[in-house]
């Protein structure tokens, strides 16, 4: 039973596929002269002078680079990994006896996406000046973990629902205490939503810019900050090659949580 | 009521599972989902839970499991009351509907599972494991995951798995309704057949009376949350106890009969049933106790007829009132009959059935 597709369709406009062409050029072709860019020999981001990876070498020996990479890793993976077992904790709790007022604490605990990233930061910073948080990786790393939580709580909540109970009830019936029932069904079932939100949450935290700008001390710089400070000096290839390996980096991990999921039991 | 109090009364102590007056309430409603239920299972007995769905035979099945704790009552099995033992502690083991294989263990690990979580030895339960694999006839399943194996073969393995724990009990909720008419044709036989090669005790829950019928030892017939009748499968077609249970099993016509002369029970027209009688009753047919002949003591009108095969059903509008009756006979024997025909109907007084009214 494959979907009869076009056939059945009962209208078509003319000049789609056109459209649809036109679109993902639109959508990738920035994206393709970044990265053909950051092969540049010369020292603009705009005329092509040759192929080079100077620039990588450049970037890749830069001592303020490698701590801006340090910093966004430690932040990122510190983060995602709060974000991701606060969320598991969060989807757990929101099984079994329905809590008071559940109705309204799912949708809140996903609120933070729709809240703009600025007032966010704005937000945070006064907080953190109110109560005395100096400005750095601690901070950071707190209001990171509170914007990746609703991207892990996502991931794993939707696999939660799908999850069929009768698994676990079957589990009971085989003998197996709720410790043991949790641990030898519900966590492995629940495993890839749990990497994938992980994943989820590590790319989020490393892309992020608005929010570290505001929170990051002198010392606690991250990537998207460091390739902010590089532009306002001139825009050389060097750009392009921090950004091509942010891309990178990002995607392969998106790619390894949609695969994550993909393969996981239905 | 009297009879369920003597039921009670006599099998409390030859039973080896007893339901005893057991009543539940869902938290938050009011219905009582099970109501005053009084249910002796005997051992090695292929003991079948009946009714339309919502009936309450699902949620009787999960109290024997653990899985529900009943507002009332109790549960003995072998003498001890194992309401409040949780399911993890009880020599039990369901075949669950939807087959609740782990999808991410695979056919071994499934079925040693029950096993593992008892402590046995890893030689001990792979054997006990393909024993039970052998059973269902799956033996060179042992690697496979679950989303490899066919609807049929995932139920097999199920039972597998519930088999090699051994269980003083094995609970089947509605096993056979995800699989194909054919598939379930022979399932029913293979079930049947391991019920009896293990001994073991089944309790079956299902909807469809057909399965009931062909498969049990006995069945408990459920309504509304109430036990409307137990018994061997021929009593509850033959003999039901109830007009629901006339309505459930099998088609049936169930006409009002009042008493008359010479203490017999005569329909409204005036038809001498020939069966005797002394207060209002319902009198129950089955289609295929009632004959369209030449000469019958009662007349009616095809209104409708279905043809299938070797049968031909037909619904007749009696003449006196009574009602519509379905009529099943050979189609041989009925060739020229169509609607609108004015026809007479026949029956033997011997398949007749009184229910009270």
């Amino acid at each position: 039973m494959k979907s009869q597709g076009f056939q059945s369709l009962p209208w078509r406009f003319r000049g789609l596929s056109a459209a649809a062409v036109a679109l993902y050029v639109y959508l990738y072709i920035p994206l393709i002269v970044l990265i053909a860019f950051s092969f540049n020999g010369g020292r603009m981001a705009t005329i092509w002078e040759g192929f080079s990876l100077r620039w990588y070498a450049e970037v890749i020996q830069s001592d303020q680079f490698r701590a801006a990479a340090a910093n966004s890793l430690i932040v990122a993976s510190t983060s995602a990994f709060l974000a991701t077992t606060l969320a598991t904790l969060a989807a757990l709790g929101f099984r079994g006896r329905p809590l008071r007022g559940q109705g309204m604490m799912v949708p809140f605990l996903s609120f933070p996406l729709v809240v703009p990233e600025i007032v966010t930061a704005v937000a945070t910073l006064i907080f953190f000046i109110s109560v005395g948080i100096p400005l750095g990786m601690i901070g950071l790393i707190a209001a990171h973990t509170v914007f990746c939580i609703p991207f892990a709580f996502i991931t794993i909540k939707a696999r939660m629902d799908t999850m069929d109970i009768t698994l676990e009830q079957a589990a009971n019936d085989l003998f197996a205490n709720p410790r043991r029932t949790f641990f030898a069904v519900t966590l492995p079932l629940l495993w890839p939503a749990i990497f994938a939100g992980f994943i989820l949450a590590f790319i989020v935290s490393l892309d992020d810019f608005v929010i570290s700008l505001f929170l990051a001390g002198p010392s606690s710089t991250t990537l998207p900050i460091y390739m902010f400070g590089m532009m306002r000096l001139g825009v050389t290839p060097a750009v392009n090659a921090v950004s091509t390996i942010l891309l990178v980096v990002s995607v392969l991990f998106v790619l390894t949580a949609a695969w994550m999921n993909k393969i996981s039991p239905k | 009521m009297i009879i369920a109090l003597q039921l009670y009364l006599t099998e409390i102590r030859l039973s080896f599972l007893t339901v005893q007056a057991v009543s539940h309430q869902y938290a938050g409603t009011d219905v009582k989902v099970l109501n005053n239920v009084v249910l002796p299972i005997q051992e090695n007995e292929f003991f079948t839970l009946l009714g339309p769905s919502g009936c309450g035979k699902t949620t009787l099945l999960r109290v024997l499991a653990g899985f529900e704790v009943p507002t009332q009552g109790k549960v003995l099995l072998d003498g001890q009351d194992i309401v409040r033992i949780p399911p993890w502690k009880r020599p039990v083991n369901t075949v669950f509907q939807n087959y609740a294989l782990f999808p991410h263990l695979s056919i071994l690990r499934n079925v040693t599972f029950g096993l593992k979580m008892r402590g046995m030895s890893r030689a001990a339960r792979h054997k006990a494991a393909h024993d039970a694999l052998a059973l269902v006839r799956l033996e060179a399943f042992v690697d496979r995951m679950p989303s490899d194996l066919s609807g049929g073969q995932q139920q097999r393995v199920a039972l597998a798995r519930a088999l090699a724990c051994k269980p003083r009990l094995l609970l089947l909720d509605e096993p056979l309704s995800a699989l194909d008419y054919k598939l379930r044709k022979e399932m029913q036989g293979e079930l049947k057949r391991i019920q009896q090669e293990t001994g073991t005790t089944f309790v079956f829950v299902t909807h469809d009376q057909e399965e009931a019928l062909a498969m049990s030892d006995r069945i408990a017939v459920m309504q509304q949350g109430r036990l409307e009748q137990v018994g061997p499968p021929s009593d509850i077609y033959d003999r039901p106890a109830t007009p629901f249970v006339a309505g459930f099993i099998g088609d049936s016509n169930l006409l009002p009969a009042e008493p008359g002369a010479g203490g017999r029970l005569y329909l409204s027209g005036g038809t001498d049933l020939g069966v005797p009688g002394a207060a209002e009753a319902q009198v129950m047919i089955r289609p295929e106790a009632l004959k369209i002949d030449t000469d019958g003591p009662l007349s009616g009108v095809v209104n409708d007829l279905v043809y299938s095969g070797a049968a031909t059903r037909f619904g007749v509008t009696l003449n006196d009132g009574s009602g519509t009756v379905q009529i099943q006979q050979p189609s041989a024997s009925v060739s020229g009959i169509s609607i609108g025909d004015l026809v007479s109907v026949a029956f033997d007084p011997n398949q007749l059935w009184v229910l009270d009214r």
